[in-house]
């Protein structure tokens, strides 16, 4: 167990210094000189510019600009943003933001989901089962923008139950609407999920011979055909669970979280460069770390899937 | 707090929330206490650059600039310029100026505001090397150099509350710019560490930062009065707040579930309900923002001969303003009459040949005919525009209204990005015309036509040159008399109307509200709220 999940460790390395150079290839390329949109509409004078190129060094051809960045990685330097903030401040200020967000839509999604996918699952075709259908339908077919704007301003402005924005330090209960907000899509994949889940394995043998064991439903159904059905809910959360550490650049935007989705987006269109790539960075290593988590969580579901060697 | 490598299974999940919920729990201290301490909350955006007054040149570090510091002068409601530490500001020639500032003021860390913490600044700010933002704004006086560090040999210390500033040549509106913010001095301490300074500035006006870390980039900053403040800007409330918006949409959801106070942008999609959202609260005045389209002199078709010029005013005729105003913008800008804005004294919406920029399809078709005679026309006719600013809706509008007036082929060219259409006019490999618009730096004439259209000034994206147009701004600039200074300026700008180097389209307002809990809410002249005005119940 220990050395598979060295060498994953190990195959990580690569991935990262690939994805932070195509990412900082891909900034670089970026059409427009950053420096002159941060004149507006006034033209700056030419010499004044090769001075400010020459700070961020602007003016290096891509590869030393890109070893530049990496050597500065190395020292635990990841620059600075064009007001003046180290980059890394921006990461450790962001980042927990962003952790606590995707947890409790994590929660939200995944206790919600689960509970109702169940009962679904167990009372197939019934009543419930057909309006949870129904409802998980029309969450997955609305764009998430929409369903933020709708709840910003029910549950914001006219019943005034939650503010409209997450004010600063994003408490946990100003992260509560915007929480529901990123859950509403995956909630309603995890029910979908969930119930075919439960009906597949209902019908396997082993739940089968249980029932004829005689053992009770209260056993039978959290112990056989909960534990069971949950390996491909679980994977498919864990992987969300990625998706929303990364940041979810629509759902903060619009309730102002200060987290990360927004303030790469910010970076992106000011074109900072060392901002832009030091995020994506974390949001890789973010990514195979989930990865990793994912295959042994499969393994500790279901003890079929082992990694011994 | 980097972020952490998760551990394994339910363990994970459970360690990291604790993890996350307690590195950030800081929390919001709302403290909302009495009427005239009370704190306003308005609407901000994380400041580009680090809060230097010299390298400031957006609004959302300036409005924090404009609150924490003072200047000789500060601008009114109106745009008129009232003393703030200056005495007196005197002149014989336009050219040297003998500014006398009050006495026994002090930063908010005790150093002293003299005639030194006002030179030292302006040293700083123009030195090339310092790198910043503002340095054009020294550009009149006498030693600036862009090429080399040279020091404003134009500057004299008199004794500690006087000070002289030559000038290059004379600059009648010089005392004008000089409630601008690069013009703030600086306390003696900032040069020991100007980064962490730019982090956590001390200033001399009517407020100041509440902590030493009152910044919290991309939320807030943190603003109270500043007791030692002596000027005309004594604030009637107890702070300001802004809050740090990525998009308008938020500022604007924020005013209406009542978390925010004075805001100074409604967004586009608010356009048509902002008025019946606020009702009297809402504001929509016109600003000083002056937004046109350049048709660059290179551009076939468009020399600076009979032909260009029938075919520029031709164009400009072509357009319906007040439709595209009122349908596109909803009644949030104003039709352009000339080539500055109404807020600017001397500005005239009754300049001679001004009728140019009236709608007037037959005059337009009868002048693209002239036109034609000389040298048929071929081809489209492109307005360039960055896609990220919101632009396509207004570009398409006049594209259309030309196409269907003149009966020629019309339409937007967009960029995606503002830094690419930027980098296109600014290396002149643009070989359309383009959007161009202009916020002054300071409510005067000349900062809307001496930067933008006299000959190879820094703004002059489109290289227009016209020496009788040069000669009124000299005369104009010369003269000590303001009434005669902005008649040469007018006189200069109905030589823009017949050469129309850009087509002026329309001034931009500013759309603002406020809560109920505030009042006395009134725009600067340059869209700022005037935040130390506003009282809060």
């Amino acid at each position: 167990m220990a050395g598979y999940i060295f060498r994953r460790i190990l195959q990580a390395i690569p991935v990262l210094l690939g994805t932070t150079f195509l990412i900082y290839f891909m900034v670089f390329a970026m059409p427009g000189d950053p420096l002159l949109a941060l004149f507006g509409d006034k033209t700056p004078n030419p010499a004044l510019l090769e001075r400010l190129r020459q700070e961020y060094h602007l003016d290096q051809p891509f590869i030393v600009q890109y070893f530049l960045y990496l050597g500065g990685i190395f020292r635990g330097d990841f620059g600075t943003s064009f007001s003046g903030e180290p980059v890394s401040a921006i990461l450790a200020r962001t980042f927990p933001v962003t952790i606590r967000l995707a947890i409790m839509a994590l929660f939200i999604e995944f206790v919600g989901g689960v509970i109702i996918g169940l009962v679904s699952g167990l009372r197939k075709g019934k009543l419930f089962d057909a309006s949870a259908l129904v409802i998980s339908l029309i969450f997955i077919s609305l764009p998430i923008f929409v369903i933020a704007f709708v709840a910003q301003f029910i549950f914001g402005i006219q019943l005034g139950w939650a503010r409209t924005t997450v004010s600063t330090g994003a408490p946990i209960q100003d992260l509560i609407l915007p929480a529901f907000v990123l859950a509403s899509i995956t909630f309603a994949q995890i029910v979908r999920l969930t119930r075919s889940s439960v009906i597949e394995t209902q019908s396997l043998d082993f739940v089968r011979t249980a029932y004829s064991k005689g053992l009770s439903r209260r056993r039978i159904i959290p112990v056989h055909i909960l534990r069971n059905s949950l390996i491909p809910v679980v994977t498919y959360a864990a992987t969300d669970f990625g998706v929303l550490l990364v940041g979810a650049t629509v759902t903060e935007g619009i309730f102002n979280v200060p987290g990360v989705g927004r303030t790469l987006y910010q970076a992106i269109i000011r074109g900072e460069g060392p901002t832009v790539v030091s995020f994506v960075t974390v949001m890789v290593l973010i990514y195979l770390v989930v990865n990793l988590v994912v295959d042994l969580l499969y393994g500790l579901l279901d003890p079929r899937i082992r990694y011994v060697k | 707090m980097k972020i952490r490598r998760l551990g394994i299974g339910a363990i994970a999940l459970a360690a990291a929330s604790a993890l996350a919920l307690s590195g950030c729990a800081s929390g919001s201290s709302d403290s909302s206490t009495g009427s005239s301490s009370a704190v306003i909350t308005a609407n901000g955006s994380e400041p580009q650059n680090p809060l230097i007054p010299t390298n400031t040149n957006e609004t959302g570090g300036g409005r924090i600039i404009d609150s924490i510091f003072a200047g000789l002068e500060y601008y009114d409601a109106t745009g008129a310029p009232q003393l703030d530490v200056a005495e007196s500001i005197e002149t014989d020639d336009s050219q040297t100026f003998t500014i006398k500032i009050k006495p026994d003021l002090t930063f908010t860390n005790g150093d002293p505001v003299d005639a030194q913490s006002f030179v030292d600044a302006w040293q700083y700010g123009a030195l090339l090397s310092n790198e910043q933002l503002n340095s054009y704004f020294f550009e009149d006086i006498e030693g600036f150099s862009y090429d080399e560090d040279s020091p404003l040999t134009g500057l004299k210390v008199v004794d500690p509350t006087t000070f002289t500033v030559t000038l290059k040549e004379p600059r009648a509106d010089f005392p004008l710019r000089l409630g601008y913010s690069a013009f703030y001095p600086l306390p003696k301490s900032a040069y020991d560490d100007m980064d962490a300074f730019g982090q956590n500035p001390i200033g001399n006006g009517p407020y100041k930062l509440a902590s030493a870390d009152a910044w919290q980039h991309n939320e807030k900053i943190d603003l109270v009065v500043n007791d030692e403040y002596k000027g005309g800007r004594k604030p009637a409330n107890g702070g300001v707040t802004f809050v740090f918006y990525a998009s308008q949409d938020a500022a604007y959801a924020d005013l209406l579930g009542g978390n925010l106070d004075v805001l100074d942008a409604v967004p586009d999609s608010a356009f048509g309900t902002y008025e019946s959202d606020l009702g009297d609260r809402a504001v929509n005045q016109p600003a000083a923002v002056f937004q046109s389209f350049t048709i660059p002199e290179r551009l076939a078709h468009f020399g600076n001969d009979e032909e260009g010029k029938l075919r520029r005013a031709a164009l400009s005729m072509a357009i319906n303003r007040d439709e595209i105003t009122d349908v596109i913008f909803q009644g949030t800008r104003t039709p352009a009459s000339d080539f500055t804005s109404p807020v600017i004294d001397g500005w005239s919406d009754s300049l001679e040949g001004a009728d140019v920029l009236k709608y007037n399809a037959d005059e337009a078709k009868k002048l693209w005919a002239q036109a034609d005679a000389i040298s048929p026309w071929s081809g489209t006719f492109q307005i360039a525009y960055n896609a990220d600013g919101g632009h396509q809706g207004w570009v398409d509008a006049v594209s259309n209204s030309i196409k269907n007036t003149l009966g020629i082929d019309a339409s937007g060219a967009p960029y995606p990005t503002f830094a690419e259409q930027r980098t296109a006019i600014t290396d002149r490999s643009i070989q359309t015309a383009f959007r161009t618009g202009w916020q002054a730096d300071y409510p005067g004439l000349f900062n809307f036509l001496g930067p933008l259209y006299a000959t190879n000034a820094s703004s002059n994206d489109g290289d227009y040159s016209n020496p009788d147009f040069d000669a009124l701004l000299q005369a104009g600039s010369k003269t000590t008399d303001t009434e005669e200074a902005n008649g040469d300026f007018q006189k200069a700008q109905e030589i823009l109307l017949k050469d129309l180097p850009a087509i002026p389209l329309w001034y931009s307002n500013v759309t603002g509200g406020y809560s109920e809990s505030v009042s006395d809410v009134d725009f600067g002249w340059n869209s700022v709220p005037l935040y130390y005005a506003v009282t809060k119940s």
